[in-house]
């Protein structure tokens, strides 16, 4: 049984895949609770009903999606523990205190603002149930931004001490963990692409009622809302991209070596689109390649020096003893190169739908135009994809390490956790996540496609107070 | 007094804040075959608990984090050691979670039907389970002196294990009861109020059984008098909330609950310390306030965090309630929505 199952393998595997599967629903709670809130904003300041129907809409969206966050994340925060029982010494000194913050200064907050959105429209003064939904916004980005500041430590150790005694690391200063350059930029770049999702998902929602000619000002209000707010929201993305890459050749140059595949130390690096060769990367038979990109990602100039795997491995074997220090090079390349090329394609889309819905558009023949809003359906999850593959990408281009430099993987897993154990759990998660991903997506499915309620302009104060107490 | 020491009373103040709170949404799930005749019966139970549960549950997380930053050595430890039943909390939980929100979403009776019945397994499992698992932490696991658990799942259900977890269902389930009488009015209530008394008694024999079992397995240890105190006051408390309950002062009697809850978690608390995890092996192996805790640093910069939030966390988690407060009834359940 024991060599049957190998329990680092499992464990890997599961803390992968629950991650993975967390973070669908996190990044369309955060989109969401602004889109919804801007939108109760503008119906707040307008009167317009039209906002208030789009609010109740995405609100109930919103609403079906976040009871999978909250319950996939507290899996998330006992895996540390039950898998990764060594980690866990290894680093709770300091890796607990941004966890324990985001308990106590945001997921409280989220939680009980959330309660008094949802159940507190006819309760709470207009005023008060508007910052509501504000406060769950500003609640969810401050955790996202605490778990950020642990995951940064593990590429980017700061502000810790080794005590050798009780061998683990130590937290010597909370600033310095909060202030890691790797999460002042990992947490814009994160914040903007969950918003290109909750935009994504808002444009396809608006384009699925737009193809059928139902609630067309409503929808259009939508449309352009969301538009919007991809392709500026890819700016944003881009750009702390730019300031996360910096930062990540500063603490792991080898993750960028291993997301080109770049193997010898190179002055004005190409950055390759494309590249066919041998699955390690280690040979190429053709490549589509844009001359000096890489060297001008890594070091902002056009000539700068970009450290090879080779040089690199060399270098962490005189460092840290023998053994491969280098990732799995055909994933962090490809999941590199697919992060960046769905990103950019999501918002070249919105980018030429603003222009084809322009207010001068010309009239354009019926076929076309249900072309163009099956697009807007169909590429919907690209943000999200892109997310995912970039998590997929940090994650795995910072192995062997657990802690970059300090701690490797292979050493952090439970000892006392059995290889059937992980097995059990492993596929338990898989049967139950996967069933309830058929069920959610079938219930936003279905929440999408009623559309906003009817509500009729002057009837929207308390109308029926107590049939939006009653949620359940 | 020590800061481990005040960092051992913060875990237990979180953690009995999760028990007090999520424990009547633990009780609501389970009497719903016991108190609803009917869908309409029971979306009335799961609506008195529908604007708090998720932030009844939050507790569980941040007292997981708080033990995690604290005791990184506890945390690791329990949480590997005890692999499996807490396997089983997380299914709970995330099944429990969903079907609060996904139950109402369509109206055919046996889609609510199946959902009903994860919210009552997935109230019945925790309580359960935590009721074990804090049972045997009290009593002891082999532990080696690595700190590495090593405990099956059936060797936590001893005598002693299975009444903790027996006791923590029956106190969730009267305090589930107790929370719909006081959050209810016409037929839903009369029949909480009913079915609080037939619970009370047994409640009471076996939560006093467990109380005083727990009392004589510490009769050598120096503070044995605060486990005494605190143990009473459980049991006494209980007994108050079944008096008050049988009287109809349902704010007084779910107060009563909360209290017999709140004392009982803190009697194993306080049966602990100053260990947090004892070995059943080798003296080496056993976990304490000391060899367990995190760098002064880190629990000296935590209990500011800790100091600044927890008061606004109190406040603004009570003025919730109080937003909340009225009572439901059928009449409040519009029939056709959704």
């Amino acid at each position: 049984m024991e060599e049957f199952f190998d329990p680092l393998a499992l464990a890997r595997w599961q803390f992968g895949l629950t991650t993975l599967y967390h973070f669908i629903f996190v990044p369309l709670t955060i989109g969401m609770a602004l889109m919804a809130a801007i939108m109760q904003t503008a119906w707040y300041r307008t009167k317009d009903v039209k906002y208030l129907r789009l609010t109740r809409l995405f609100g109930k969206i919103f609403l079906i999606n976040f009871a999978m966050g909250v319950v996939t994340g507290i899996v998330q925060e006992f895996q540390f523990g039950m898998n990764w029982s060594e980690y866990s010494r290894f680093v709770g000194d300091v890796f607990g205190a941004p966890l324990a913050i985001e308990g106590l200064a945001a997921f409280f907050l989220e939680a009980t603002f959330i309660g008094l959105w949802i159940f507190g429209w006819d309760k709470l003064p207009r005023l008060a149930h508007l910052l509501s939904i504000w406060m769950v916004f500003f609640a969810s980005a401050m955790s996202a931004y605490f778990i950020l500041a642990a995951n940064a430590f593990m590429q980017n150790p700061v502000g810790y001490t080794m005590n050798a005694e009780r061998g683990r690391a130590e937290l010597t200063s909370l600033w310095e963990v909060l202030s890691n350059p790797v999460v002042l930029a990992a947490f814009p770049h994160t914040i903007l692409a969950a918003i290109m999702f909750a935009a994504t998902v808002m444009i396809a929602v608006a384009a699925w009622h737009l193809r059928r000619n139902q609630h067309i000002e409503t929808m259009r209000t939508a449309l352009k809302a969301g538009l919007w707010t991809n392709v500026l929201a890819f700016m944003g993305v881009g750009l702390s991209g730019d300031q996360l890459s910096l930062a990540m050749v500063d603490a792991q140059p080898m993750k960028m070596a291993a997301a080109e595949g770049l193997y010898e130390t190179t002055n004005a690096a190409s950055f390759s689109i494309f590249t066919l060769g041998t699955p390690d990367g280690a040979s190429e038979l053709f490549s589509i390649r844009i001359p000096h990109l890489l060297s001008l990602l890594s070091t902002h100039t056009m000539n700068g020096e970009v450290e090879g795997i080779n040089n690199l491995q060399a270098q962490y074997v005189s460092q840290f003893g023998p053994g491969d220090y280098s990732p799995i090079i055909w994933i962090t390349y490809w999941a590199f190169r697919w992060m960046i090329g769905l990103g950019v394609f999501s918002a070249l889309v919105s980018l030429v739908m603003l222009w084809m819905t322009r207010a001068k558009a010309p009239q354009r023949s019926a076929l076309v135009q249900d072309r163009l809003w099956r697009v807007l359906i169909w590429t919907a999850p690209l943000p999200m994809v892109a997310s995912l593959v970039g998590w997929l990408f940090t994650e795995m281009g910072r192995q062997p390490w657990i802690v970059f430099g300090l701690m490797k993987t292979e050493a952090a897993v439970s000892p006392n956790v059995a290889g059937w154990q992980v097995a059990l759990s492993l596929a338990a998660f898989t049967a139950i996540y996967g069933s309830l991903a058929v069920v959610e997506f079938k219930l936003i499915r279905k929440a999408a496609q009623e559309g906003p309620p009817e509500i009729s302009q002057g009837e929207d104060d308390n109308a029926e107070p107590d049939s939006l107490a009653i949620v359940y | 007094m020590d800061i481990e020491q005040i960092w051992f009373a913060l875990v237990a103040f979180f953690f009995i804040g999760y028990f007090v709170l999520d424990g009547f949404d633990f009780g609501v799930g389970m009497a719903l075959p016991l108190l609803g005749r009917d869908d309409t019966d029971r979306r009335v139970m799961i609506n008195t608990i529908g604007p708090v549960w998720d932030l009844n549950e939050t507790w569980v997380i941040v007292a997981g984090a708080v033990l995690f930053a604290a005791f990184p050595e506890w945390y690791a430890s329990l949480f590997s050691g005890f692999y499996l039943p807490l396997l089983l909390i997380l299914l709970a939980l995330i099944l429990r979670g969903v079907s609060f929100e996904y139950r109402h979403q369509r109206r055919e009776p046996q889609w609510a039907a199946r959902f009903d019945l994860m919210i009552i397994i997935g109230s019945f499992l925790p309580a359960f389970l935590w009721g074990v698992a804090f049972a045997n932490i009290v009593r002891g696991v082999p532990m080696d002196a690595d700190h590495q658990v090593s405990i099956s799942l059936f060797g936590l259900l001893n005598p002693y294990g299975l009444l903790g977890g027996i006791t923590l269902v029956l106190l969730c389930l009267v305090h589930g009861m107790i929370f719909i009488a006081l959050k209810t009015e016409g037929e839903i209530r009369a029949r909480a109020r009913a079915m609080i008394l037939r619970f009370m008694l047994p409640t009471i024999a076996v939560a006093a059984t467990f109380l005083f079992w727990t009392v004589l397995m510490h009769i050598q240890v120096p503070h044995l008098v605060w486990i005494i105190a605190l143990a009473g006051l459980a049991a006494a408390s209980l007994i108050a909330a079944g008096l008050l309950s049988l009287r109809g002062r349902e704010g007084f009697a779910f107060t009563a609950m909360a209290l017999t809850i709140a004392a009982a978690v803190a009697t194993l608390f306080v049966s602990l310390f100053p260990n947090v995890m004892p070995s059943t092996t080798t003296p080496a192996g056993t976990l304490t306030i000391v060899n367990a805790s995190s760098s002064e640093y880190t629990l000296g910069v935590m209990l500011w965090v800790a100091l600044i939030t927890t008061p606004l966390v109190i406040g603004y988690q009570a003025w919730t309630y109080w937003v909340f407060r009225r009572r439901l009834s059928r009449d409040h359940i519009p029939a056709a929505a959704h």
